[in-house]
């Protein structure tokens, strides 16, 4: 294909290392050397992430998680444009600012409608499993061409601006991918089946309600420890769905997985470890409290929890 | 005993200490419960890391923001909506919600976005009414309140709307699980038995964003309505 997913992962690493070469150089970074090593390593796991060994990927994020660890990561300082500044420069493009931005989803639900089984001989245009993905960084670098030329910008000027919004961002935007990490490292330790065995001691196995109380609040709570409801399903539904609201009480396969599933998304908006949900933006809104946005989200979930709940017994009965 | 990294998990994130550093320490202590060898447990972290770089997709959205955003995107937002009389913070944010979501229904889940909508548009849009409507002199509380309504609908949103289209991601794993054990399923069906869930999601929470307004509301006065009854 001309346009893979490790195309896409080059351009994050070429955006992320270009960034750490103004941190390294950054003096009102008090920490400008480590800071800058943490974004350098993980432009480098971004762009040689298929390249690089697995062991000695691992000991490269083990040394970004200790440079965070032992405070060694600050922001600087990034030449923002004074409110002035912008001011001015709104004047001039007025609702023109609004063309890029609207061209990346426009541009990415082109690229996933549009360009899906779409070949230039036998080649593939768009990486298919990942055509989502591929679209998204396309729209973006397209939009990025355009906005460039709009505002006549210099060609760096993109790239300092990405470092400060990253920067901002900081710890938090590796934490998703550590997250994940923990995941497999849960699964392959056997945590899941910990679980779900514990959940289905304490159960009253008799009582539909009770199975279906059981299925919907362990999707929920297992989708909050591991962060990630597809992680939950398969061990909540093995353990607690299939013998005994199948097994014993013939609820409906399809019933069971449409409204378990949606019980275990209620989890994922109640937890941190959903941090790509929930901490990453709490960072990219420069808000005080990074809980504020699950704090936001509990009571909307909460009450959906109760209606899966309420919908999968009473149309089980 | 393979919960004891679970435990560090929960306790960590109660006692604040660095998230990242938590998880890791976490992710080393159950493996070596497990009696995986430090060996493998780094491999495995190489290795899950190296697959998960698809989350750090958000990236690749970041120089064209910045971009913007240096050349007054937000301030633009902000202005658009201000000329509106008829928008409120939590009106804006519903209309996205409601986007969103039924965006996400048809499956076109890539329409939103923290990074390339939130953060340059819905936010400042929403904070931009709020303005009008209340003054320039907003307290912080209450800007960032607004702000993490904006992501919370985001997630909301695309979370349950999703799940109705058949070709998505989920479906396509619940398919594959009861497969593998051997209970017959129709992607079909569960697409449909999402929908009371997906509706029901809509109507809880335009109704808590409705709230968000009158909560702003009760703690501001009305004052728009307070000028036009002047004019009367």
């Amino acid at each position: 294909m001309f346009l893979s997913i490790e195309a896409v992962y080059i351009f994050l690493g070429i955006i992320t290392l270009l960034g750490s070469l103004y941190t390294f150089r950054d003096q009102k970074n008090p920490r400008r050397v480590t800071s800058g090593l943490f974004y350098f390593l993980y432009g480098i796991s971004l762009l040689l992430g298929s390249v690089i060994p697995p062991f000695v990927m691992g000991l490269l994020v083990i040394v970004m998680v200790i440079i965070v660890g032992a405070g060694g990561l600050k922001v600087g300082s990034y030449g923002e444009a004074s409110g002035e500044e912008r001011q001015q420069n709104r004047k001039r493009l007025g609702n023109w600012l609004f063309l890029p931005a609207l061209l990346i989803p426009v541009i990415t639900i082109l690229g996933t409608t549009g360009m899906k089984d779409v070949k230039i001989g036998e080649l593939f245009i768009l990486d298919q499993k990942n055509i989502t993905l591929v679209s998204l960084a396309l729209a973006t670098l397209i939009s990025l061409i355009v906005g460039v030329v709009m505002t006549k910008s210099r060609p760096m000027t993109p790239i300092k601006e990405s470092r400060r919004l990253l920067e901002a961002i900081g710890w938090a935007a590796v934490l998703p991918q550590m997250l994940a990490t923990l995941g497999t490292i849960f699964t392959s330790a056997g945590v899941g089946k910990v679980v779900s065995d514990l959940v289905s001691t304490i159960i009253p196995t008799h009582s539909l309600f009770w199975v279906v109380f059981a299925y919907c609040v362990g999707m929920a709570l297992f989708t909050m420890i591991m962060g990630n409801a597809f992680a939950a399903f398969p061990v909540m539904t093995a353990g607690i769905a299939v013998p005994l609201l199948i097994g014993q009480f013939g609820v409906d396969a399809n019933h069971l997985a449409a409204i378990g599933m949606f019980a275990g998304y209620c989890g994922t908006l109640m937890t941190p470890m959903a941090a790509n949900f929930n901490i990453v933006p709490a960072a990219l809104l420069d808000l005080k409290d990074k809980n504020h946005v699950i704090r936001v989200q509990v009571p909307t979930a909460l009450i959906l929890l109760c209606f899966n709940i309420a919908l999968l017994y009473f149309i089980s009965l | 005993m393979v919960l004891i990294g679970v435990a560090i998990v929960i306790i960590g994130f109660i006692v604040r200490l660095n998230p990242l550093l938590v998880v890791t320490v976490a992710g080393l202590v159950t493996g070596l419960v497990a009696q995986q060898s430090l060996f493998d447990i780094i491999e495995q972290f190489g290795k899950a890391f190296t697959t998960n770089r698809y989350m750090a997709i958000f990236i690749a959205t970041l120089p064209v923001i910045g971009l913007l955003e240096r050349y007054g995107l937000r301030e633009q937002a902000e202005s658009v909506v201000a000329k509106i009389k008829a928008a409120t913070a939590g009106r804006i944010i519903n209309v996205y919600f409601f986007i969103r979501e039924v965006a996400a229904v048809f499956g076109l889940t890539s329409i939103g976005g923290h990074a390339q909508m939130v953060r340059p548009l819905v936010a400042p849009m929403a904070e931009g009414a709020a303005e009008a409507k209340y003054g320039k002199d907003l307290p912080d509380d209450v800007r960032q309140n607004i702000r993490a309504h904006s992501a919370a609908a985001d997630n909301i949103g695309v979370f349950f709307g999703e799940d109705v289209f058949i070709a998505i991601g989920a479906i396509l794993l619940m398919k594959g699980f009861f497969d593998q054990n051997n209970i017959p399923s129709d992607p079909l069906q569960m697409a449909m038995w999402a929908i009371p869930t997906a509706i029901a999601a809509l109507i809880v929470h335009s109704i808590r964003l409705n709230m968000l307004d009158r909560s702003l509301d009760r703690r501001f006065g009305n004052k728009q309505n307070k000028s036009a009854g002047k004019g009367e």
